[in-house]
């Protein structure tokens, strides 16, 4: 039934008495801001996932003849209608000229995609365009179909060898120099002992070098000009235009994860970032774990303990002020104060041996994590110290009343309530850590750094080496490589990376809290 | 109050009480637990009990009553020594249990607030198991087994008449229960750690008529086993529960009686006034 004049409620036809511009600017900005949050992380996602795709490989020919084979990358209008460019990676650096080429439009007379063209990942002078003519391996040359497989299957077994020696490195020599450094004055016979070690590991290290020397392979240029590559030096080979599309989606899942999974090559143009990303993980938990206690007892001092007066007004608001500091200020007090300071004064105690090459006494994983954790000790002070003013002085007398005292009071009914807000604001600090970068340059990244911080050999952490990270790896890459349009790819890779990784550690801590608010009963609140 | 039945060794005749009207000594020395002698107490410098003098007797129940902001929760808080933690709060006057005065410095506090537990207003449970909300004060002390910690448990929801309500549960957070049950878990969570006072400040002003009724009934149960001293706005449940009742007023104590006589034959024009409802509080 209508009742004139009354508007059915629940029906869609309801209309919300008029709200005003107001709450139409409040969506519109709420949308924007939705909206560029999008486009980042397509962006991101777009520009850095694409480049382990494996790429049809065009080969066009000019109109005078002149033959490029590469990736079109964009395309351009000339100024005043004259024309189009298309930009083209050639690759090849070893050829003299660069790895792009612009190409005008018009001047294009062919524009194919042939089967037999290759890409090769080398080792030196970055990726390879062109043909296989030839494989010459143990006496025997091979060509055609036959010279690709045989190719194929070498490859592999270079790349089984590579691994057992990169094994035996980093397991057993480096840990065994170390150890010689580390203890000159051990005994006469140990030494020897030692250095007949050593001496065995690093002759299996070059008969592994020797199987992997042998075989070349004949190339052809765009040009038709013929070079020899040393197979040894070739990391993957690749036919793009003859793959099949689960062919290239394989690939592309090995390219990502050799990207994830292997440290950088080519002045960090070009492999993975592994090393980066442990670094960046191990450098976050060790902040929390640090920053953790002395925000948490900080805030108790100032909330529970201290006399609420002129003083601890002052005190919080220092505090609060701290969080606004610039990092690279941080920077320079932690490689003042930590590196120098501390560092140098535990050099010249402890490791009086290795001077003048510093132990302690330069930046590393250690100060770098202490610095971090002294620029968010704010933010974990200020967000714990809320969530204890919120606890109802009821909770408090109701645990007084059943003859707690103070401390227990803290501990069993205070703190646990606190525990959701002390992860707000750990959450805060490794949203805010994680991207640091600015002060790490100053106490401890590094820009190469391919053994991560943790290994088999006694103390296992080690809190002196320096270590690498996602941030600036991203600065390094874009800034200080040799060819940043070549870098660039990777640059939005690492970048999607490190918003995934600061992701994840966020979302184990969301989920953290979110564990601890049901348990405690309290109403769960994101 | 006891989990092994130690029951109260002495009982009032409610007979003698009721005879001497007006009295306010008709408990002897012996029957009296709490003494309050000469309590003033001030927040910053603002008074909020004026020289009180009363005495609460064992295992009754003693009603305070008075118009908002009279100080009765100030009083009763005063009893417990939680005001200890408010520094702008000042004191002058003593109180004794059992003789002893609380304000000892060989007293430890602790001990004493297990010995007069408290109930507030609004329900306050923790945010914990319903279980772990009762076994609270137990685990404090320390030393209990988990057989007797369950015993004392189930004993002490048993007496706070929740058991059967909540036996399936134990487990589950104390927050998901109703307010009238929220109560009568912090009235378990206090006779867990047997206290011989149970102070309950409008234990049921936040609750609905039958939660209400509950608490009651409960204060009824409790009487022989421990002293109760209950604070109200409602007359009518003075009336209903409570042996004794103190009428405050700005901070004074105006009258202080057998509950009965009290209501019926107010000795003053001021309790009468409040008690018949035409001073409005
Ligand atoms: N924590 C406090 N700080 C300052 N004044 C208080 C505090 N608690 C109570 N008061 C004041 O003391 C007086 C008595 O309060 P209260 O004992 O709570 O009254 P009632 O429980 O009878 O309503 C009131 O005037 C109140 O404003
Ligand atoms: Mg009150």
């Amino acid at each position: 039934m209508k009742i004139p004049g009354h508007t059915a409620v629940g029906s869609k036809t309801l209309r919300r008495p008029h709200e005003g511009p107001w709450a139409w600017l409040a969506a519109a900005s709420v949308a924007l801001s939705v909206l560029m949050l999008g486009a980042l992380i397509v962006l991101l996602s777009v520009k850095g996932l694409a480049n382990f795709w494996p790429s049809t490989l065009h080969e066009v020919i000019l109109d005078d003849g002149d033959t490029v084979i590469g990736v079109p990358f964009e395309q351009r209008t000339l100024p005043g209608g004259e024309g189009v460019e298309r930009r083209y990676w050639i690759a090849n650096r070893d050829d003299g000229g660069g790895i792009w080429r612009w190409l005008s439009v018009p001047r294009l007379a062919s524009d194919q995609t042939p089967d037999d063209l290759v890409v090769l990942e080398r080792r030196h002078w970055g990726t390879f365009f062109g043909r296989l003519v030839a494989v010459r391996l143990e006496g025997e040359r091979l060509t055609g179909e036959a010279a690709w497989l045989a190719m194929e299957q070498r490859l592999k077994e270079l790349d089984a060898l590579r691994q057992a020696r990169q094994q035996l490195t980093r397991d057993d020599i480096l840990p065994l120099i170390r150890r010689m450094e580390r203890e000159p004055s051990s005994s006469e016979t140990q030494h020897r002992l030692d250095d007949r070690q050593l001496q065995a590991l690093q002759a299996r290290a070059k008969e592994l070098r020797r199987l992997q020397q042998g075989g070349v392979l004949v190339l052809e240029n765009s040009q038709g000009q013929r070079q020899e590559q040393p197979l040894e030096e070739v990391l993957d080979a690749w036919r793009p235009n003859a793959m099949a599309w689960y062919e290239k989606l394989g690939h592309w899942g090995g390219e990502l994860w050799q990207f994830l999974s292997e440290g950088p090559r080519d002045a960090n143009t070009a492999g993975g970032v592994w090393p980066a990303i442990f670094g960046t993980i191990l450098m976050v938990l060790l902040m929390s774990v640090l920053v953790t206690p002395f925000g948490v007892l900080a805030a108790v001092y100032l909330n529970e303990v201290a006399h609420q007066g002129r003083l601890t007004r002052l005190v919080r608001i220092g505090v609060r002020n701290l969080a606004g500091v610039p990092s690279i200020v941080y920077g320079v007090f932690g490689l003042g104060v930590f590196v120098y300071g501390i560092g140098g004064s535990i050099d010249r105690w402890f490791f009086d041996s290795s001077l003048p090459s510093p132990t302690f006494g330069t930046g590393g994983l250690l100060w770098a994590s202490l610095t971090l954790a002294l620029l968010t000790l704010p933010v974990v002070i200020v967000a714990t110290e809320e969530g204890l003013s919120r606890i109802p002085l009821h909770q408090r007398e109701g645990a007084l009343a059943l003859g707690a005292t103070r401390f227990e009071t803290l501990t069993r009914v205070v703190l646990p309530m606190a525990m959701p807000a002390m992860l707000t604001g750990l959450i805060l600090a490794v949203a805010r850590a994680a991207g640091e970068v600015a002060p790490l340059m100053l106490v401890g990244v590094a820009k190469l750094a391919p053994q991560v911080p943790v290994d088999g050999e006694f103390p296992f952490l080690h809190l002196e080496r320096k270590f690498m990270h996602l941030g600036y790896h991203i600065y390094d890459a874009a800034f200080h490589s040799s060819d940043v349009q070549a870098a660039m790819p990777l640059v939005y890779a690492t970048a999607l990376l490190l918003v995934v990784v600061i992701l994840v550690l966020n979302l184990t801590a969301i989920f953290m809290r979110h564990y601890l608010r049901k348990r405690h009963g309290a109403p769960v609140r994101r | 109050m006891s989990i092994d039945g130690r029951l109260p060794q002495r009982q009032l005749s409610q007979a003698s009480l009721g005879s001497r009207r007006g009295a306010v000594m008709a408990f002897s020395e012996a029957d009296t637990c709490l003494d309050i002698q000469g309590l003033s107490l001030a927040y910053a410098g603002k008074p909020a009990l004026k020289d009180l003098t009363l005495r609460i007797p064992r295992h009754r129940v003693t009603a305070f009553i008075g118009p908002s902001g009279c100080g009765k929760s100030t009083l009763l808080r005063a009893l417990n020594r939680l005001h200890d933690l408010n520094e702008d709060v000042s004191r002058r006057g003593s109180i004794y249990l059992d003789g002893h005065d609380i304000h000892d410095s060989r007293v430890a506090v602790s001990e004493l607030r297990r010995r007069v537990g408290m109930v507030f207003q609004a329900p306050n449970p923790f945010p914990m198991s319903i279980y772990d909300n009762v076994a609270f004060g137990l685990r404090l002390q320390g030393g209990l087994s988990k057989r007797r910690i369950d015993d004392v448990v189930e004993w002490a929801l048993k007496s706070a008449a929740l058991w059967e309500e909540v036996k399936g549960r134990l487990r589950a957070s104390a927050w998901s229960l109703s307010g009238g049950q929220q109560q009568r878990l912090v009235i378990a969570r206090t006779l867990a750690v047997e206290p011989e006072v149970l102070l309950l400040d409008e234990p049921a002003s936040a609750l609905d008529p039958i939660s209400t009724l509950k608490i009651e009934e409960l204060i009824r149960t409790l009487k022989p086993h421990l002293t109760l001293v209950l604070v109200t706005h409602n007359m009518q449940q003075a009336a209903r529960v409570s042996d004794y009742t103190a009428f405050l007023h700005n901070g004074e104590l105006v009258e202080y009686g057998p509950t009965d006589t009290l209501f019926t034959h107010p000795r003053l024009r001021r309790t009468e006034n409040y008690i018949t409802g035409r001073m409005v509080g």
